[in-house]
């Protein structure tokens, strides 16, 4: 299955697929120096950026980085992530999802319910992060904020960093339980029995138009 | 440092007890600043500048007695005047020495994401150890009464140290050394609440009926302590804080979400390696690919 076909369809070009590393490399990297400041036992991981005062240092302008980037992707898939009226049924039907039962959940487009949620998701927790990082960035902001808005970003922060670290665990858990997926965001392809079993709305929208050998 | 000659009984960011077998069995420190003998000359902030060698930029002129005009990293204490019309009419000039009140509970302690930056000796005194300092500035968010400064130079913590290396050595702090009125005195917590006692009797019976100790009990009492006037309203001292407590924001922050925060995303992962383990993969097989062929050919 490694060789692409001839029939193999594109999901991710080759700009969307760069973007999105990007954004997922920054992530990582501030996940690691996050959790170091947040919890004493992972202090140790500051060990990665050069220190504690360079992961306080480097933290905030990844941060900004990755929303940055996160903009470019948003543009990109944010008019496939709105929620359908299908997509309530998909999630009242959780239990055969999580069960691989996807013959009894309703058609799927070219995002299915969970992941148009963990869009959802990651663009308020973004929102969130950047709006009180910006408050706790001590060098340069946090002078210009009162002390309980600085307690509140500090809480606030530590809120939506959480919340976004269990939704890429259940990201990353999806697009390895899910056999294909990794591929479509690695190599951009994938095949058709994949997306007529996943996605078959958007299977039957993108098919439309290929003429047919 | 070295923790054993030290005798430190709490770290900043750490899980385990620090070593416990010494204790400051003679009593724990306080310093007793007495706002009503004090006289505003600045000998302690000038004792504190030489002791620590610390040389504030000088600053410019407002027309006010205060200055510099704020704690900076180089003033780590400073005489905050507030001229008080009392009901009578007259006027009350207050003067408080302001500085880092040494706090029991310690608010940038529990701030501290940096193990070790913030220290609390066995006989009360709290410490910032600038070489393990990050300088994220989370102990000025944690702190009740606002002292920490971080540089701009070095973009360290910096503020009063009690003179924990006068201390160590038996001597008093440079300012309590400094005070030609008497106005700072230093000695064991119990010795210091004894003597404000006397103070405060001594103040009641010249019509202070309000005169009382400053040694607040929401950050479970301060190593620093004052004798007031108006201790009903400490606000009237350049606004020190009625009842100082570390934020519950902060509290919830550094207490119970750092554990179940943690917790939750151990046990979201887990999750997804049970599922996998359990329930297994998604995975497309041929009879996918037929489907997907014959729908294809179906097609006009």
């Amino acid at each position: 299955m490694s060789l692409r076909k001839s029939d193999a369809i594109v999901r991710y070009t080759a700009p969307t697929r760069i973007n999105h590393w990007i954004v997922a490399i920054s992530f990582v990297l501030l996940a690691l120096s996050g959790l170091a400041l947040f919890h004493p036992a992972l202090f140790w991981l500051t060990n990665l950026f050069g220190g504690g005062p360079w992961t306080r240092i480097l933290h905030p302008f990844i941060g900004v980085f990755m929303v940055a980037a996160f903009i470019f992707l948003w543009a990109t898939v944010h008019r496939d992530n709105s929620m359908q009226p299908r997509d309530w049924i998909w999630i009242r039907k959780i239990r055969d999802v999580v069960e691989n039962r996807e013959e009894n959940l309703p058609e799927v487009g070219r995002y299915n319910a969970g992941q148009k949620l963990l869009f959802l998701v990651i663009v308020f927790c973004l929102i969130g992060l950047l709006l009180s990082g910006i408050v706790i960035w001590r060098s340069y902001f946090s002078v210009f904020f009162p002390i309980d808005l600085i307690r509140f970003s500090s809480l606030l922060h530590a809120f939506c960093a959480f919340v976004l670290i269990c939704a890429i665990i259940v990201h990353i858990y999806a697009a390895l339980w899910v056999k294909g997926s990794i591929r479509a965001m690695t190599r951009g392809w994938v095949s058709p029995g994949w997306a007529w079993k996943h996605h078959r709305g958007w299977f039957r929208e993108v098919t439309k138009s290929v003429p047919q050998k | 440092m070295a923790l054993q000659s030290l005798d430190i009984i709490r770290r900043s960011a750490t899980t385990l007890p620090e070593p416990e077998a010494r204790h400051a069995y003679t009593g724990q420190v306080a310093k007793l600043i007495d706002t009503t003998k004090c006289i505003g000359c600045k000998a302690c902030q000038v004792a504190c500048m030489e002791w620590n060698d610390l040389r504030d930029t000088v600053g410019t002129c407002t027309g006010h007695f205060e200055n510099p005009h704020d704690l900076s990293e180089a003033s780590w204490t400073l005489m905050r005047y507030t001229e008080y019309e009392n009901p009578k009419g007259d006027l009350e000039w207050l003067i408080r020495k302001d500085g880092c009140m040494h706090c029991e509970d310690p608010g940038c302690l529990k701030a501290c994401p940096s193990p070790g930056a913030i220290v609390q000796y066995a006989n009360g005194i709290v410490d910032f150890h600038e070489e393990n300092c990050i300088g994220c500035g989370y102990c000025v968010t944690g702190c009740p009464f606002d002292i920490p400064r971080i540089s701009k130079k070095d973009k360290k913590a910096y503020k009063c140290t009690l003179c924990s290396d006068r201390v160590a050595v038996g001597l008093e702090p440079a300012c309590v050394k400094s005070c030609p009125t008497g106005a700072i005195v230093f000695g064991t917590k119990e010795d210091m609440r004894r003597h404000a006692d006397e103070r405060i009797e001594d103040l009641k019976s010249r019509g202070f009926d309000q005169a009382g100790l400053y040694d607040p009990a929401g950050v479970a009492g301060t190593h620093v302590m004052y004798v007031l006037h108006h201790a009903d309203q400490p606000g009237l001292y350049s606004g020190l804080p009625e009842k100082p407590r570390i934020s519950p924001m902060v509290r919830l922050w550094k207490g119970s979400a750092k554990p179940l925060a943690l917790f939750a995303m151990v046990a979201t992962a887990a999750v997804g390696f049970f599922h996998y383990m359990g329930i297994g993969p998604n995975e497309t097989d041929e009879s996918d690919e037929e489907a997907a062929r014959r729908e294809l050919e179906k097609r006009p």
